[in-house]
């Protein structure tokens, strides 16, 4: 019996060591090109730096003193928050109609249509955004379509104005966002046991009543997760802002991923020079307005949660 | 929930095959444009091309260089795959097999980093991979595309072998396998749903991505991808509207094919991630 106590601890010895080895390649990978990038995201911000020269000018706040005194931060910090509403609001609640829809018993082709709404969503977004500046274009299919059914007689400046542009951003954003969000309704959906639809069936509720008084309510919960997924994604939609308008007209599109670039990579405003250090600060602007939203969502869901379970145990007393 | 109602039954059909038609008209123009010639493009109402013209393809493969966009964004792609669900797999293992000192420690990490405010990453790492010398080939890139957590696929991989039996196990030990022996001969191969799921997310999410190879290939228009090659057709060529068409279609093409064919790993993995 010791033999066997004493083997099965050297056993345990040796698979302990093996976790290690296993752990290993990702050990490194997390901590150096993981960690030590958001630390450095950090660092940066405190230097006026153009990314070539040594590190060597630390200017303490400066950048964020700047950042604040910028209106085109501002600008593009407004803007973000446009982009994010309007799309969520649009891709999270039409998507629940359609969710709804598609997870009715007995309803022909679900897999069929869930495929097609879908299908925005995996493709690339740079290229998306290519193909709807052409669609969006002056000449593009859609002022060619309105003008040939007799709508208008001008072409619309779809991109070249200021408040049409961001309308067209939020417009193609949500259509590329919402096969997700159908996705995210659909499990919340699927994960309401039947026998509540059936018992609503048996006291004689029809189809809005039980949406209204079982399916909806139960669905609470995951609101709230997909509401801050959408937005933390929202945030960061620089794929589709940099190829789809690229801020224009006059940066009235540019968002705050896209304003971090344009400094970081593309001269900023007046001419050549990258100012890394002064894109670092914005760059953690954009993280902390971030992580403030996801704590406010996190607080909320955790709030309505906790409200729900008081309501459970309430009824079960 | 059901819907008794014929007529209502068939109204929502009705809609649903309308909206979804225009839901994936700009696909469908892509494609249609791509065999256009540049002429007809600016000149027709007719969505329906005149004759195919497949020398817009040729003038995108070769003149406007997809074919090497092409090779670049396949090899980060398969790449970044690889080393991401290596990764993921040993580390999900080693969470949900062993009870070693420190696991706790290890899974607060992994889920803890994705709380982390980030600042603008993607400069540290173009330094980083500056400083490791790899600015002049894809291994830069691809070093870069596999940075991340994985959070997402060391949860999946982790619970999925915690509720492998612990006979599995005994019975391998048994047969005198290792701990690596009992891992890629017994429990990898079981573990395929799991890398099936990881393939797919991963796969979709490299393809597609834009950041990262547009900052490492700034000075690199050789080693730049279909994404970032796209652009292209945003300023200077901006006159070749069916070239642009064939190059979105060559790039969106490999996207597509795969989600249809695997649709049903990828969608258990989204629905897998907000149930996390």
């Amino acid at each position: 019996m010791a033999a066997s106590k004493t083997n099965k601890t050297n056993l345990t010895k040796s698979w302990n060591r093996w976790a290690v080895v296993f752990l290993m390649p990702q050990t490194i990978v997390f901590f150096g090109l993981s960690l030590y990038p958001i630390i450095m995201s950090y660092v940066y911000s405190f230097y006026s730096w153009d990314g070539a020269s040594p590190l060597d000018d630390f200017v303490g706040l400066s950048n964020y003193v700047e950042l604040f005194q910028t209106p085109r931060f501002w600008g593009s910090f407004l803007h973000t928050i446009y982009y994010v509403f309007g799309t969520t609001i649009i891709a999270v609640g039409v998507s629940l109609i359609l969710a709804v829809i598609l997870n009715t018993k007995q309803f022909k082709g679900k897999a069929f249509y869930r495929t097609i709404y879908f299908l925005p969503v995996v493709t690339t977004t740079a290229i998306i955004g290519v193909i709807m500046n052409n669609i969006f274009g002056v000449n593009g299919l859609v002022n060619q379509t309105i003008q040939t059914i007799g709508i208008i007689q001008q072409p619309v400046p779809w991109l070249s104005d200021s408040s049409l542009a961001m309308l067209i951003l939020i417009a193609v954003g949500a259509w590329k966002s919402l096969g997700m969000n159908m996705i995210y309704w659909l499990s919340g959906l699927q994960s309401i046991p039947t026998e509540l639809y059936e018992s609503a069936q048996l006291d004689g509720a029809g189809f809005w009543r039980t949406l209204f008084h079982v399916t909806l309510p139960l669905l609470k919960p995951i609101l709230a997760v997909i509401l801050l997924l959408s937005i933390v994604n929202g945030m960061h939609a620089f794929d589709l802002v940099k190829t789809l308008t690229n801020g224009d007209p006059y940066n009235s599109t540019e968002t705050l991923d896209l304003y971090v670039f344009n400094y970081a990579f593309g001269g900023g405003t007046d001419g050549t020079i990258s100012r890394m250090g002064y894109a670092s600060a914005a760059g953690v602007m954009l993280g902390i307005f971030t992580l403030i939203i996801s704590v406010i969502f996190g607080g909320l869901n955790m709030l309505t949660q906790r409200k729900s379970n008081k309501h459970a145990n309430g009824r079960v007393i | 929930m059901i819907i008794t109602n014929k007529t209502v039954k068939y109204i929502i059909h009705a809609l649903l095959l309308v909206c979804g038609f225009i839901w994936i008209y700009p696909f469908i123009w892509m494609v249609l444009a791509s065999v256009k010639s540049n002429n007809e493009f600016i000149m027709s109402n007719n969505p329906l091309p005149e004759s195919l013209n497949w020398d817009n393809y040729t003038r995108a493969w070769i003149d406007a260089s997809f074919s090497g966009y092409f090779m670049n964004t396949v090899i980060m792609t398969v790449a970044t795959v690889a080393i991401v669900v290596i990764l993921s797999a040993l580390t999900g293992y080693a969470l949900g097999r062993v009870n070693f000192p420190g696991r706790k420690a290890v899974i607060i990490a992994v889920v803890g980093v994705m709380f982390i405010p980030k600042g603008y990453t993607i400069i540290p790492l173009y330094q980083l991979v500056e400083q490791l010398g790899m600015t002049n080939s894809l291994a830069g890139v691809i070093v870069a595309e596999a940075s991340g957590a994985h959070t997402l696929f060391i949860l999946l991989f982790t619970s999925y072998f915690a509720t492998m039996p612990k006979e599995l196990e005994e019975a391998a030990i048994m047969d005198g396998c290792g701990f690596v022996r009992t891992f890629y001969r017994v429990m990898l191969p079981l573990a395929k749903p799991i890398i099936a799921t990881t393939v797919i997310m991963q796969f979709i999410w490299t393809w597609s991505s834009f950041l990262i190879p547009t900052v490492l290939t700034i000075s690199k228009p050789e080693l730049r991808t279909l994404a970032v090659g796209m652009q292209n057709f945003v300023g200077q060529h901006s006159t070749d509207w069916s070239g642009m068409a064939a190059g979105a279609t060559i790039s969106l093409l490999p996207v597509i094919i795969v989600f249809i064919l695997m649709q049903r790993y990828f969608i258990e993995g989204v629905a897998g991630a907000v149930k996390q």
